[in-house]
């Protein structure tokens, strides 16, 4: 089943007086339980299309299908229905929230789905022991490793269930120990079906997935 | 979002930010703090004024040579040739349809009264006819009130107010004691029911002979001290009889006697409670537009403290924003956060400083006659505007921050 439709889609940024034509229409398909690489050097709008996939931005031409929708017809509160439940996000620098709890920052996405206290620890408590953070419950970020950060990020990814999970360099801030770590908690998730989408700049990362699809200023290009 | 979680995050980082927190809403503490305390002491001072104005007897008219409360509107050399009131006009008077009792009564403050060594200051002595303890609503707890044979007779008999009985009688019984006033023997024949004190001053340091005796012992004063010795006719109306109506009936018959052409102004006061109230309503007014004007200011210097505070908070969590929206907040869902964190921030505020004004209001009924007391609606309207001032001074930078596009709060240092 197809999760994920692009139709030529461009993205045009205007800083200032320079017009930033970040991509130059992207034509793809992702299927459901993909696991794809989006590889790219730095300024080649890898952050960009992710971006776009996540939801968080929206295209200037073209159409983005998502599980059959066309999401330029959603509204903000459908948007953010949509990245709430549909998407977890990873980013290179996790974005925990510093005066939350591991506990706390896994909870987040149910808060806003209005999910009871109760349930949500309790989910949120499941999704922590799967990363291996049984241990880490009531402590916060700065009491964290990167590796043990960047799992809790990936908790939170996950605590919603979504369709898709969206990692932006998830190992550029870690060693190559710990990021390979966090590279084997991908390759189960993708194992158990979950279809991810990684963007990184990275062979040794990008060789993970299972398909590798290269953009260079704003183009896919085949390799 | 829902609303419980919103308003339990507002709280939180109330919590992560104490001290500055606090100085943010201290000047909304400051101003609802105030506004509190002159409301009580407002509200303290009616209750004073109310019974004070009500222990004149209610509703007794004051037939008297000048009216309360006349502000700057008066003409000295009008007032200065006023006539005085006289008896006759009291017994004119008296025969009105719509009046039930009158009394004529003159005063006289005695500088000191002592007895056997005791001492009372400032007597407040009243000289009138036995109507007065209806005008006045005076009554005798002891012994008799003076009647008409006393009157007639110019007999030389008072009746005095507890604070003399305390002050010249502590151990005895004061009844057939006589007083010397002046130089004249007066035998004390009754004992007056308490009155109370108003701001600190006792209303019972009094003593009440019949106007035929007063007169006796205070001859009459020359000059300027006469304008303060003129008499005043205290008039009761008939019960069921409107006070208006018999003001009109005393106005007519003191106009007639007086000679006064139509298109004259009346030469006499006619006061009343009412008149009191109006003079005591105009400062009270004041008072309240003073309260308004300081709880404008604070607040307004309050809201701006806020609205300074949630601008910085915005830009301090740009990155938080963004985190959020990416993982699933709407922009609805930032704004409540935002707002209710403002709101959160003066209600809390407005708490603290109606605490302190109930405070202050209840040290201050302590340690003075002042029944000053925060009246239950002064503490809604605390908390009103308060929430009011939070909402108005966050809207902005909630909206603010809703609006943050969520990539580039992201992506925010």
């Amino acid at each position: 089943m197809v999760l994920i439709r692009t139709e030529n889609i461009t993205k045009v940024y205007s800083l200032g007086k320079t017009v930033v034509e970040a991509l130059r229409g992207i034509t793809l398909t992702i299927e459901q339980g993909e696991y794809v690489a989006i590889m790219g050097p730095s300024g080649s709008g890898k952050s960009t299309l992710m971006h776009l996939l996540g939801c968080l931005d929206t295209p200037t031409s073209g159409k983005y299908y998502f599980e059959g929708k066309d999401i330029s017809t959603l509204n903000d509160l459908e948007l953010a229905a949509l990245r709430n439940q549909k998407v977890g996000f990873v980013f290179q620098t996790f974005n925990l929230l510093p005066r939350l709890t591991a506990l706390e920052n896994v909870e987040l996405p149910l808060v806003y789905v209005g999910v009871n206290k109760r349930l949500r620890q309790k989910r949120a408590q499941a999704m922590l022991e799967r990363v291996g953070l049984a241990d880490r419950l009531s402590h916060r970020p700065n009491e964290l490793s990167g590796g043990e950060m960047q799992r809790v990020a990936i908790a939170r990814a996950l605590v919603n269930t979504p369709s898709v999970l969206l990692a932006d360099e998830p190992t550029g801030n870690l060693d190559s120990k710990t990021g390979a770590e966090i590279m084997k908690i991908f390759d189960t998730l993708a194992n158990e079906g979950n279809t991810i989408i990684l963007v990184t700049h990275d062979q040794n990362i990008a060789r993970y997935a299972k398909r590798v699809i290269h953009i260079v200023d704003g183009k896919i290009i085949d390799k | 979002m829902k609303f419980r979680e919103t308003l339990l995050l507002s709280f939180e980082t109330f919590r992560s930010h104490r001290l500055r927190s606090f100085l943010t809403i201290l000047g909304i503490v400051i101003g609802v703090m105030t506004v509190i305390t002159i409301l009580s002491l407002i509200q303290g001072l009616n209750a004073s004024v109310e019974s004070q104005i009500q222990s004149l007897g209610s509703n007794t008219i004051f037939v008297q040579k000048f009216s309360w409360g006349m502000g700057s509107r008066f003409d000295i050399d009008e007032l200065r040739k006023r006539k005085e009131l006289t008896l006759e006009d009291a017994e004119a008077i008296a025969k009105l349809p719509a009046v039930a009792k009158v009394a004529p009564q003159k005063d006289y403050e005695v500088s000191t009264l002592t007895y056997r060594g005791n001492k009372v200051t400032r007597v407040e002595v009243i000289g009138s006819t036995p109507d007065l303890q209806y005008t006045a609503n005076y009554s005798v707890e002891a012994g008799r009130f003076f009647n008409q044979e006393d009157h007639r007779r110019k007999n030389r008999v008072c009746v005095i107010g507890g604070y003399i009985v305390d002050n010249l009688f502590p151990y005895e019984d004061p009844i057939g004691k006589q007083l010397n006033i002046q130089g004249h023997k007066v035998l004390i024949i009754g004992i007056l029911a308490r009155k109370g004190s108003f701001f600190g001053q006792t209303q019972d340091n009094v003593i009440i002979m019949p106007l035929t005796t007063f007169e006796k012992i205070f001859p009459k004063p020359t000059g300027f001290a006469a304008v303060f010795r003129s008499l005043t006719i205290q008039v009761m109306p008939k019960s069921g009889k409107k006070v208006d109506e018999a003001i009109d009936q005393i106005r007519e018959v003191l106009r007639r006697r007086r000679g006064l052409g139509y298109d004259k102004p009346d030469d006499f006061g006619i006061n009343t409670q009412e008149t009191l109230r109006q003079i005591y309503k105009n400062i009270t007014n004041i008072a309240f537009i003073v309260v308004i004007a300081v709880a404008t200011i604070s607040l307004v210097v309050g809201g701006i403290g806020i609205m300074n505070i949630m601008l910085v908070s915005v830009t301090e969590r740009t990155r938080e924003i963004g985190l959020r929206k990416a993982i699933g907040a709407s922009s609805r869902d930032i704004l409540n956060q935002f707002l209710y964190e403002a709101v959160s921030l003066s209600v809390i505020g407005g708490g603290i400083g109606i605490a302190l004004g109930i405070g202050i209001a209840k040290i201050i009924s302590l340690i003075s006659p002042l029944k000053a007391a925060a009246p239950f609606w002064t503490i809604i309207l605390g908390f009103g505007f308060s929430a009011g001032v939070g909402i108005f001074f966050g809207i902005y930078p909630a909206n603010r921050a809703s609006k943050l596009n969520p990539i580039e709060a992201l992506r925010y240092e």
